[in-house]
């Protein structure tokens, strides 16, 4: 038993006694040399405040510098998909809108999108609920580009961008809240159109809105654009180029900024986008400042939409006509979120019975979707989003993927961090903007 | 709310303390009744899949030119494409799995194809309707000439697929997530581990087979049963 190479033994009042020396360890430890090897390991995340959400990053460093970088998700994995299989489609605009919580109204309007495309009703969304559907989403960009900004100041040391762009999104919050009941998760767009009307007075909020964040903006670049210690932040830091977007399927601002003017806004228009006018804002910079030029560029490229989509805003119906895709209740937004309006439950309990069985049908049952698959693809803040449903003639979804940009996109983390320092991690990853509901899902 | 226990068979649904029949394939009745206890007729019907069949040509709009480019660029078009279907505007090449990559190669390389994005690898499990259950459904774009098409491969459990992350590296997390979630194995991924869910677990989510795993919750003092387990109408 004791040949070299194995543990030695041996007898004791307490029984047999081992000694375990691990291996070639020794020579290991001998040959290093502590002066010139630093190499040490970094977890950093999942709970860390430049992370982004719970996105955890195992660093292997020399000194200050990344030699390797390994990005590990699924902390915040919630199995909407799986989920969304269990209730009926139109219950899933619930669920994906909790995917990517700071653009909650870009996961109803993937997932409605390809219902209707299931459906083949495509066509026959309204006027006015396409418009509305343009405005909020629009209204959701800047919102999640401000959080961006905010974000991505505060990790960068400009604490006071954090502060500016909270506030400036709660207004957005606001008009969400007096139209759709909810400031976030708001199952606001439906199979079919949008739950229910825009209010006269989020109209005027969203007009002074209008007025109220150009201002705001200058602010924002009289700060941080001419900063010395931003500028160095961001200028040559993690750049990543059109060809390696690609490779690693990096969409939205990220690729913009390396130059490609993709935009599936302008390329592949849907909800009627190819009726406004905007350009899409590129960088030739391909780093984190040509992506905070972008992302700033396109917040008032949004204004503009928006304002189109206001003057194109005619009174009409928001939600399809076909009596056996609509959904058949008047809501109205309580003091408690939305809900059925009062006048609709007085119609059919003691009106029509019809009615009632009508409602009854359609809201616990649902409609059918005709079987087949279908891929639709949105642009998203953080580039492409794409829902893949399948139906198999059901009123449950068969499967739904959600293509989240998310998760895509911090397949760069290595390609941009890798050779760089450690602090240039923290920018190349905000830059990349990042959202762990929608990586995870 | 319960019933008094009574000889027989009992309906079930009818009561909380006894689960509904779990959706797992909703082909057979309806309002989530199996057995006898069905007096409506419902629980009786069954419904039938639509068969996946190829379409004919002409395909209608860039579909004929994606056709006929792949088929002029790649030999083995004929063995490899094993159906060509164009539904609600979009084109599907359904590919026999071991040549995926090679397709995969083309579609990407060739001028007159140019699909220079992979924007989505997933998967979608048709349990019970086809004896290669596990589907991987690969969207690819061109941005050069503006199109998408769908490449769907079809394996049965524990055949493995290659992987296309040597032509599309951004297929390295969404090919994991796609083992993650229905364990298809995509030969020669680079490191095909778990990406969304711990990397000790057991089982692949997101099969039909695999159950939602909710927990009753009691509202109110009600018991509402876990979503899997609710009569559900179909």
């Amino acid at each position: 038993m004791t040949q070299s190479g194995y543990a030695t033994e041996r007898e004791t009042t307490e029984g047999r006694v081992f000694t375990v020396t691990g291996g070639d360890w020794d020579t290991v430890t001998g040959s290093v040399d502590p002066l010139s090897n630093e190499k040490i390991v970094v977890n950093m995340g999942p709970q860390h405040p430049s992370t982004h959400g719970v996105l955890r990053l195992v660093l292997e460093l020399e000194g200050e510098t990344v030699q390797e970088v390994r990005p590990v998700v699924g902390y915040l994995h919630t199995g909407i998909e799986k989920n969304l299989e269990y209730r009926n489609w139109t219950q899933g605009t619930t669920f994906v809108t909790r995917a990517d919580y700071l653009a909650p109204l870009f996961n109803e309007a993937g997932y409605c999108l390809a219902v209707e495309k299931l459906l083949g009703i495509t066509d026959q969304i309204t006027e006015r609920a396409n418009t509305i559907r343009v405005l909020f989403m629009e209204l959701n960009r800047i919102s999640s580009h401000l959080v961006w900004l905010a974000t991505t100041g505060m990790e960068l040391g400009a604490i006071s961008m954090m502060l500016y762009g909270f506030r400036e999104r709660e207004y957005i919050l606001d008009i969400f809240e007096e139209t759709s009941g909810l400031r976030m998760n708001h199952a606001y767009f439906r199979p079919g159109g949008v739950a229910q009307d825009v209010p006269e007075s989020a109209i005027k909020k969203i007009r002074d809105f209008l007025v109220y964040l150009p201002k705001k903006l200058k602010e924002y670049e009289a700060m941080l654009s001419g900063q010395v210690i931003w500028q160095e932040r961001t200028q040559g830091v993690a750049v990543l180029d059109v060809t390696g977007c690609l490779a690693l399927g990096i969409t939205g601002p990220v690729l913009r900024s390396a130059g490609l003017a993709w935009d599936l806004r302008k390329t592949m228009p849907y909800c009627g986008y190819e009726n406004y006018e905007f350009d899409v804002p590129t960088a030739t910079t391909a780093d984190v400042w040509g992506r905070y030029q972008v992302r700033l560029a396109e917040i008032r490229e949004s204004l503009k939409i928006i304002e189109q989509a206001l003057d194109r805003l005619r009174p009409g119906p928001i939600f399809i006509a076909d009596k056996k895709i609509a959904w058949p209740a008047q809501l109205a937004v309580g003091l408690d979120g939305m809900g059925n309006s009062l006048e609709h439950v007085a119609k059919i309990m003691g009106q029509s019975m019809e009615s009632l069985i009508h409602h009854f049908k359609l809201v616990t049952e649902g409609f059918r979707v005709p079987a087949g698959q279908v891929y639709v693809a949105i642009e998203h803040p953080r580039g492409e989003l794409g829902v893949h449903a399948v139906s198999d003639g059901g009123t449950h979804p068969y499967r739904v993927h959600m293509r989240d940009p998310s998760f895509v996109n911090l397949q760069a983390i290595p390609a941009m961090a890798e050779g760089a320092l450690l602090a240039d991690v923290i920018a190349g990853g905000a830059s990349l903007d990042p959202v762990m509901g929608g990586c995870d899902r | 709310m319960s019933i008094a226990p009574q000889d027989g068979p009992q309906p079930v649904g009818a009561d909380i303390d006894a689960p509904a029949q779990a959706p797992a394939s909703p082909q057979k009745g309806m309002f989530g009744i199996t057995g006898t206890g069905d007096v409506s007729g419902f629980g009786g019907l069954v419904r039938r899949r639509p068969e996946v069949v190829g379409s004919p040509k002409p395909y209608g709009g860039y579909f004929d030119e994606v056709t006929d480019a792949l088929e002029e660029a790649y030999p083995g078009f004929a063995d490899a494409i094993e159906r060509v279907v164009v539904d609600r505007g979009e084109l599907t090449l359904h590919i026999k799995a071991e040549r995926i990559a090679e397709v995969a190669q083309i579609m990407r390389d060739d001028e007159s194809l140019r699909f220079e994005l992979c924007s989505s690898v997933s998967g979608v499990d048709y349990l019970n309707s086809d004896a290669r259950r596990l589907h991987v459904v690969y969207h690819l774009a061109s941005m050069t000439y503006r199109r998408r098409v769908r490449l769907e491969v079809a394996v049965p459990d524990g055949v493995s697929v290659p992987s296309v992350t040597s032509v599309y590296p951004t297929a390295d997390w969404q090919e994991r997530e796609t083992y993650d979630m229905f364990g298809v194995v995509f030969a020669g991924h680079p490191n095909l581990t778990r990406v969304l869910m711990p990397d000790d677990w057991e089982g692949h989510p997101q099969r039909k087979d695999y159950p939602l795993g909710g927990v009753p919750v009691e509202y109110k003092g009600a018991e509402i049963p876990p979503p899997d387990q609710r009569r559900v109408y179909q």
